[in-house]
């Protein structure tokens, strides 16, 4: 440079190859964005003849509502089940991980729980099929016969065991890695300093948990729950192949009434289905994408505003 | 707070008043773990209880056993301590139950088709006995790799564009939207793809490539978080020892920043194959099944994949049903078997090649 650059910030020269780069970069960014617009578009669009047709054409012969409102009511019953069973449990675990595990081994035990998130769902449906329903049959009558005052449990109990309670349980399995995950992470960022402070003032480790550690990661624990719910949502195949659906809208976790799920739904009918029937089932699945959008930004947004201040800490 | 401090009765007791507190021996736990697992074998062998509930017995006079054990020595603080260790720690074992039955159980049954003609037949013409997955696994490499196609270069360029360009609002809507995208129900992504495919082939379209777009929803955010996370950890210093050497910023990322990241991104990029991998319900919508091999991913004829042919052999057997479910299983075995090979190969590339980073 032979003069004395003027004050403020002079730009870098750009050479074309930087321009096509960040170019290229951004365009990659910006198909994300049009992806997901993409996904909530083409959706609308072919659900679009469903939310025209007249009530008589499609499935079940009555409007769009009274189709998947019994599915989006399964859908939630079984989601918030399998929520109730897992969020406690992934807390326990995310705290032996994080804070009673010995330091070397918490990463491979750490490791260990998210292997259950790598097994494919359709492998969780087979077992649950296999494995885990015929206990619950049996466990089923158990409960029928010991708490059947709970309408959770009102019975008669299935003999089979393809009911409500076993795909909670298996959805609850499924979503234990992610709720754990998060809460481990949160747990872990816990500032060392309350934590030393509490140990200092001669609590025990679990009161210095529940004074530090619990208190700073609430929120991280509530949406990671949001993000195991968002899961349970959507998970499709576990649920096609262990639940025996007859459409019925109870709140009967063991009984043969079993309502079915939207996604579950949509696997064991769209194979087969045609003509408005695969437009009705778009609808569903598009009812299904913005709850799981709609919980999944929420969890996304209390993460956001966690990570923000934590830094300052 | 239940505490259980000495009583101070005057200022004359203070020095009776012990300094150390009662403490149990380090293998107390294990005294009463041991106890209280012979209370369990007892009442499943004398009572003929069921082994569960056995071992749920076992548990709860184990934690009764440590608690009031403690509380007597020790006091109530210390001995609600030891309780949630011991709550905490079986939270962990219960969950390590499912794992491992689920491994037990489809090696038990998917062993007995897990044979040579299962990978090397495909279903054409079989009714029955015999016959293997062949087309099945092709179907599957085929529609995996050109997920992967799509997504790598999509995603490695977003965490470009987020790590090194990224800034002002367009960034953070990306940043966001790939982490609500993660959340995408994977049914929704399959049928997205066929909307997408019905309007250039009609009602009824089932195709690879459509199962292909269909991972690659699943896949791109992924493969953007993991990279996104290797490229934040090159340190900086790196990149402006490279601009002080006058190299442009695009070669900078190029032949500095990506190769250092390199193994993390791999690892990532192995990972994310892994999830999808494994994904049945979109496939089962676009991709369809068939009996015999199919090659072509771009025209419009159905394409069997692994997950696919697992759901359906056991969802919809024939008749007799036993062939069916052993080959369901088989194929089980075999997609379990890739994923949890994938898996180790993603944390064995991170551990290996992972950057000296201070």
């Amino acid at each position: 440079m032979t003069s004395l650059s003027p004050p403020g910030r002079t730009k870098a020269y750009q050479r074309p190859g930087d321009r096509i780069f960040s170019a290229t970069a951004t365009g990659a960014g910006i198909t994300i964005l049009v992806v997901l617009a993409g996904v909530a578009g083409f959706l609308l669009y072919e659900a679009l003849p469903a939310l025209r047709a007249s009530p008589e054409d499609l499935p079940g012969g009555k409007n769009l509502a009274a189709y998947i409102l019994p599915l989006a009511f399964g859908t939630l019953l079984s989601a918030m089940v399998a929520l109730a069973i897992a969020t406690p449990l992934a807390v326990g675990i995310a705290l032996f991980i994080s804070h009673y595990a010995p330091r070397k081994l918490a990463q491979g035990l750490g490791y260990v729980v998210d292997l259950l998130a790598a097994v494919p769902s359709i492998i969780f449906g087979l077992w649950g099929l296999a494995v885990l329903a015929p206990r619950s049959a049996e466990l089923s009558v158990w409960l029928a016969d010991n708490l059947g005052f709970i309408p959770f449990f009102a019975g008669p109990a299935s003999a089979t065991g393809r009911t409500m309670l076993t795909i909670s349980l298996v959805l609850a399995v499924m979503i234990l890695p992610i709720i754990t995950a998060v809460s481990r992470e949160v747990f872990l960022q816990t500032p060392r300093l309350h934590e030393e402070a509490a140990l200092a003032l001669g609590a025990t480790r679990w009161e210095m948990i529940r004074v530090s550690v619990l208190p700073f990661g609430k929120s991280g624990v509530i949406s990671a729950a949001m993000l195991g719910l968002g899961r349970a949502l959507g998970e499709t195949m576990a649920v096609a192949i262990i639940l025996s659906p007859s459409g019925g809208v109870t709140f009967n976790l063991i009984g043969q009434g079993n309502p079915s799920t939207i996604a579950a739904n949509i696997a064991l009918q769209f194979p087969e289905s045609s003509g408005v029937a695969v437009n009705t089932l778009i609808a569903s699945g598009l009812a299904l994408f913005l709850v799981t959008l709609l919980v999944n930004m929420v969890a996304r947004y209390i993460v956001s505003r966690r990570s923000e201040f934590s830094g300052a800490n | 707070m239940t505490t259980a401090t000495p009583q101070r009765e005057s200022t004359s007791g203070l020095a009776e008043m012990p300094l150390v507190r009662g403490n149990l021996p380090n293998w107390a736990p294990w005294a009463t773990l041991v106890g209280a697992a012979l209370v369990g074998v007892a009442a499943s062998m004398g009572l003929g209880l069921h082994i569960a509930l056995a071992i749920l017995l076992a548990m709860l006079v184990h934690s009764v056993a440590i608690y009031a054990w403690s509380r007597a020595v020790e006091g109530g603080r210390r001995a609600t301590d030891r309780l949630v260790t011991t709550i905490v720690t079986s939270a962990f074992l219960l969950a390590l139950v499912p794992l491992i039955s689920v491994v037990v159980t489809v090696l038990q049954k998917g062993l007995v088709r897990f044979d040579s003609e299962f990978f090397t037949f495909s279903m054409r013409g079989i009714v029955g006995e015999g016959g293997g997955a062949y087309h099945a696994i092709i179907g599957t490499l085929i529609v995996t790799g050109l997920a992967a196609a799509i997504s790598i270069p999509i995603g490695l360029m977003s965490a470009v564009y987020l790590v090194e360009y990224g800034r002002g609002r367009l960034a953070k809507a990306v940043t966001f939207f790939v982490d609500v995208m993660t959340g995408i129900p994977s049914i929704v992504a399959g049928l997205f793809a066929y909307a997408l495919f019905v309007l250039f082939f009609g009602p009824g379209v089932r195709m690879g490539l459509a199962g292909a777009v269909a991972l690659s929803v699943l896949m791109v955010p992924v493969v953007v978080r993991s990279t996104e996370e290797m490229l934040k950890l090159v340190p900086n210093e790196l990149r402006e020892a490279s601009y002080a050497l006058g190299i442009p910023k695009w070669r900078t990322v190029v032949k500095i920043v990506l190769p250092t990241a390199v193994a993390g991104i791999a690892s990532g990029v192995t990972l994310a194959i892994a999830r999808v991998i494994g994904e049945t319900a979109p496939l089962l919508i676009v991709a369809g099944t068939t009996t015999a091999l199919n090659l072509n991913p771009f025209e419009d004829s159905r394409m069997a994949t692994l997950p696919v042919f697992s759901y359906y052999s056991y969802a919809l057997p024939g008749v007799p049903r036993e062939p069916y479910l052993d080959r369901a299983w088989a194929a089980a075995l075999t997609l379990i078997l890739i994923v949890m090979a994938l898996n180790l190969a993603g944390r064995i590339i991170a551990r290996l090649f992972a950057p000296r980073v201070r």
